[in-house]
C-alpha cells in the first residue's frame, strides 16, 4: 500500500504533554517538518524556553539546550557564535519572550544574530496557571487580571512583531496563526522562510505564531480556535513585516 | 619564557587566551573593564569571538550556550554584575558545564564603590544563585598566581564540568606586576561528547538541561553533584601556610589582604612575636585541613578581611571551637593597614582579647 503520510523525523517518539486542543503541538510539528525538509536536522541546535514548551528538548530530534526563563536568545547567541554553520533556533512563549526576556530578544534581533525564533503567542502565561502576559488582550481575564486587562492599569498588549520590525538586524518578521488548516499551511511557509533566512546568513528571523490555550482561557478546543480568530486576529494582524529580498 | 610587566586585568585576559579560551561575553563595569577591552582586541587575532552583551544576565547566558556547545569560554564582571550573573551560574552548575568567571570585587552593597573589597565572599562561596550547588573559587594574591590560576581554571572546569570563579579584588585587576605564562600541570580531560554541536546524523541528540520535574530524579542529580563536590574537595584544595607550628597567633587572610598581613607578620617578628599565617587560595573548597596544623600553644586566630567579616564564618567552622577566633576588617574600599593588624595580633598575644 502506498504511504500517504509519515511522521516527521524532526520529532522524537516522546508523546507531547500539552493539553488537549493546545496548538503548541501543531507548531512543534511545523518546525520539525521544516527542519527535516531543509535537511538540517543534523546541524540544528534548538533552545527550549521556560513555559509550557519547556520540554521541547525532549520532542525535537536534534541537539537541544534548555534556557532560563527569557534567556533563550542569549543562549542561542552563545551557541551560534561557537558553531556559525549550525542552524540555531529558539522556541519561546509570550511570557518568556515578551516579558522577562524582552532585552534578550530585542538585542539578539539588534545584533542581527543569525538565529531563528519561533514565538508562540497565546496571550497568557500557560504553564504557571493563566496569569496575565504582556500580550493579554484588553478586557481579557487572567488570574492576575481578574476583572479583565485594564489598559490604564497594565497598558495595551505588546505587539512584538511590529516592534521587532523596526530593528535593522531583524531581517525576517512575520505573524501567522494556526487556528485553521489554511493558516497552518501559511505558518509552515513562514517558518521555512525564517530558517532559510538564517541559512542564507541574512540575520535574525522571527515567526510569531498565534496559538491557543484552551485550558487557561477556560474554553473547549474548538471554542478556543474561534476565540483566537475573533479576538486575537483583529489586534494582532497576520502578515509579513520584514523580508530580505532574496527570500521574498 | 621571560617575565612581562602587565596590568592585572590584561594579564587575566592573556592567561585565558593562552589556556585556549576562544569566547568571551561581557558587559562593562569598573574595575574590570581592561579585561573585556583586552579580549575585544586580542580574541579576533586568534580566531575567537568577543561579544559585548546587552547585560550581565545576557552575557552569562551566552556563556551558558557557548559552554554547552563545547567551547572554552569566559566572562568577567565586578560585584553588582556578578549578582546579575548568579541566575546563569546556577543553570550552568545545574547543567554541569565548564566555564570560567572572573569577579574583580568592589565594595558594596548596592552600587557601593569602585575600590577593592572582599565583600563578595558569601556571594562567591555560598552559591549566590538558587539551589544546592558549588563553584570552585580561586582567590589569588599576586598577578603571577592570578595568571597561573586562570590558566588552570579552564582545565579544572573541563575536568569536573563545573563553573570556576577567579575572585580578585579591585587591586588585582588594577595593579601591575611581572608575570610569566607557564603551562599548568597536565590533567586527563574528558571528551566533550555531551556538547550541543549538532548530531550530524551520527548520534542521538544531546540535551543540555537542568530541569528535573520528578523530585526523586532531582534529588539523585543533586546528590550526584554533591559527590562530585566531595571529589573536588579531596583533590583541589589550595592554601599557603607559614609558621603554624610555633605561632602564638595565627592570622587567616586571602587575596591582597594576605600581602598586607605578611607585612604585619614581619613587623611582629622583628619584635620577637611568633605569628603564623593561613592563606586560603581556594575559597571553595575551603582549606579546613590547614587548621588541623595549628599548634596547641596558639592563643587565638585572627581573621583579616576587606569586609565586615564573611570568611570568618568558614574559619570558625574549620577550627570547630578548638581556638578562639577574632576578626579585624575594613570595608567600603578601605585597605587594612599593617600597623592596625599588628595591634590586633598583640592584643591576642597579650591576652587582652
Ligand atoms: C525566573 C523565573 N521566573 C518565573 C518563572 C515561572 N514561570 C514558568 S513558565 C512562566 C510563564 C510562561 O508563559 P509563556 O512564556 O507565555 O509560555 P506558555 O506557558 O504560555 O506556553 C513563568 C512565569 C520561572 N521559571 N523563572
Ligand atoms: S496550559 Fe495552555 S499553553 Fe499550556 S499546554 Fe495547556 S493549553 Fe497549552
Amino acid at each position: 500500500m502506498a504511504k500517504v503520510f509519515e511522521k516527521t523525523k524532526g520529532l522524537t517518539d516522546k508523546p507531547f504533554h500539552y493539553c488537549p486542543g493546545c496548538t503548541h503541538g501543531i507548531i512543534h510539528r511545523l518546525v520539525a517538518e521544516v527542519l527535516e525538509e531543509l535537511g538540517v536536522l543534523g546541524k540544528a541546535i534548538g533552545v527550549a524556553p521556560v513555559g509550557c514548551s519547556v520540554f521541547a528538548y525532549d520532542y525535537f530530534n536534534c541537539d537541544m539546550h534548555e534556557a532560563a526563563h527569557g534567556r533563550a536568545p542569549a543562549v542561542a547567541t552563545g551557541i551560534k557564535r561557537v558553531h556559525p554553520d549550525s542552524v540555531v533556533f529558539t522556541y519561546q512563549g509570550d511570557g518568556d519572550l515578551a516579558s522577562i526576556g524582552t532585552a534578550e530578544i530585542i538585542h539578539a534581533a539588534h545584533r542581527g544574530e543569525k538565529i531563528t525564533t519561533i514565538f508562540v503567542n497565546n496571550a497568557i502565561y500557560g504553564m504557571t496557571g493563566g496569569q496575565m502576559a504582556p500580550t493579554t488582550l484588553v478586557g481579557q481575564k487572567a488570574t492576575t487580571a481578574p476583572y479583565g486587562r485594564d489598559e490604564n492599569h497594565a497598558g495595551r498588549p505588546l505587539k512584538v512583531s511590529e516592534m521587532l520590525a523596526t530593528i535593522h538586524g531583524a531581517k525576517f518578521v512575520e505573524r501567522v496563526s494556526v487556528h485553521n488548516p489554511a493558516n497552518i499551511r501559511k505558518a509552515k511557509k513562514a517558518i521555512k522562510k525564517a530558517f532559510e533566512v538564517q541559512l542564507a546568513g541574512e540575520g535574525f528571523a522571527i515567526v510569531e505564531v498565534l496559538s491557543t490555550c484552551p485550558t487557561n482561557w477556560g474554553l473547549t478546543p474548538t471554542e478556543a480556535l474561534k476565540w483566537l480568530e475573533e479576538n486575537m486576529l483583529p489586534y494582532y494582524p497576520l502578515g509579513n513585516f520584514r523580508t530580505p529580498e532574496e527570500v521574498k | 619564557m621571560a617575565k612581562i610587566l602587565m596590568k592585572g586585568n590584561e594579564a587575566i585576559g592573556a592567561a585565558a587566551i593562552k589556556a585556549g579560551c576562544k569566547y568571551f561575553f561581557g558587559y562593562p563595569i569598573t574595575p574590570q573593564n581592561e579585561l573585556p577591552e583586552y579580549m575585544a582586541r586580542e580574541l579576533p587575532k586568534v580566531g575567537g569571538v568577543f561579544l559585548q552583551a546587552e547585560s550581565e544576565v545576557a552575557a552569562i547566558n551566552m556563556v551558558y550556550g557557548a559552554a554547552g556547545a563545547g567551547a572554552r569560554v569566559m566572562t568577567s564582571s565586578s560585584s553588582p554584575g556578578i549578582a546579575l550573573k548568579q541566575e546563569g551560574i546556577s543553570y550552568i552548575a545545574g547543567a554541569e558545564l565548564p566555564c570560567v568567571i572572573v569577579n574583580i570585587v568592589r565594595g558594596g552593597p548596592g552600587l557601593g564603590g569602585i575600590q577593592p573589597a572582599q565583600s563578595d565572599y558569601y556571594q562567591s562561596t555560598r552559591g549566590g544563585g538558587n539551589g544546592d550547588y558549588r563553584t570552585v573559587v580561586y582567590a589569588p594574591a599576586t598577578l603571577q598566581e592570578t595568571v597561573d590560576l586562570v590558566m588552570e581554571a579552564f582545565d579544572v572546569a573541563d575536568q569536573y564540568r563545573i563553573p570556576v570563579m577567579v575572585v580578585g579584588d579591585g587591586m588585582i585587576g588594577q595593579m601591575m606586576e611581572p608575570v610569566e605564562f607557564k603551562e599548568p600541570k597536565k590533567r586527563d580531560l574528558p571528551a566533550k561528547d555531551w556538547a550541543t554541536d549538532g548530531t550530524k546524523g551520527q548520534r542521538k541528540p544531546n540535551i543540555i538541561n537542568s530541569l528535573f520535574i520528578d523530585p526523586k530524579e532531582l534529588e539523585d542529580h543533586v546528590w550526584r553533584l554533591e559527590e562530585k563536590y566531595k571529589v573536588i574537595k579531596e583533590n583541589e584544595v589550595r592554601y599557603e601556610t607559614y609558621n603554624l607550628e610555633d605561632a602564638d597567633v595565627v592570622v587567616v587572610a586571602y587575596g591582597t589582604t594576605s600581602r598586607v598581613v605578611k607585612n604585619a607578620i614581619a613587623k611582629c617578628e622583628a619584635e620577637g612575636l611568633k605569628v603564623g599565617l593561613i592563606r586560603p587560595i581556594t575559597l571553595w573548597p575551603f582549606p579546613d585541613e590547614a587548621f588541623e596544623k595549628i599548634s596547641d600553644k596558639t592563643k587565638g586566630i585572627l581573621t583579616v578581611e576587606m569586609s565586615t567579616g564573611q570568611m570568618v564564618d568558614d574559619v570558625k567552622i574549620a577550627i570547630n571551637g578548638r581556638k578562639p577566633v577574632y576578626f579585624y576588617g575594613r570595608t567600603g574600599g578601605m585597605v587594612p593597614e599593617p600597623d592596625a593588624i599588628v595591634a590586633e595580633i598583640k592584643k591576642i598575644a597579650g591576652g587582652e582579647r
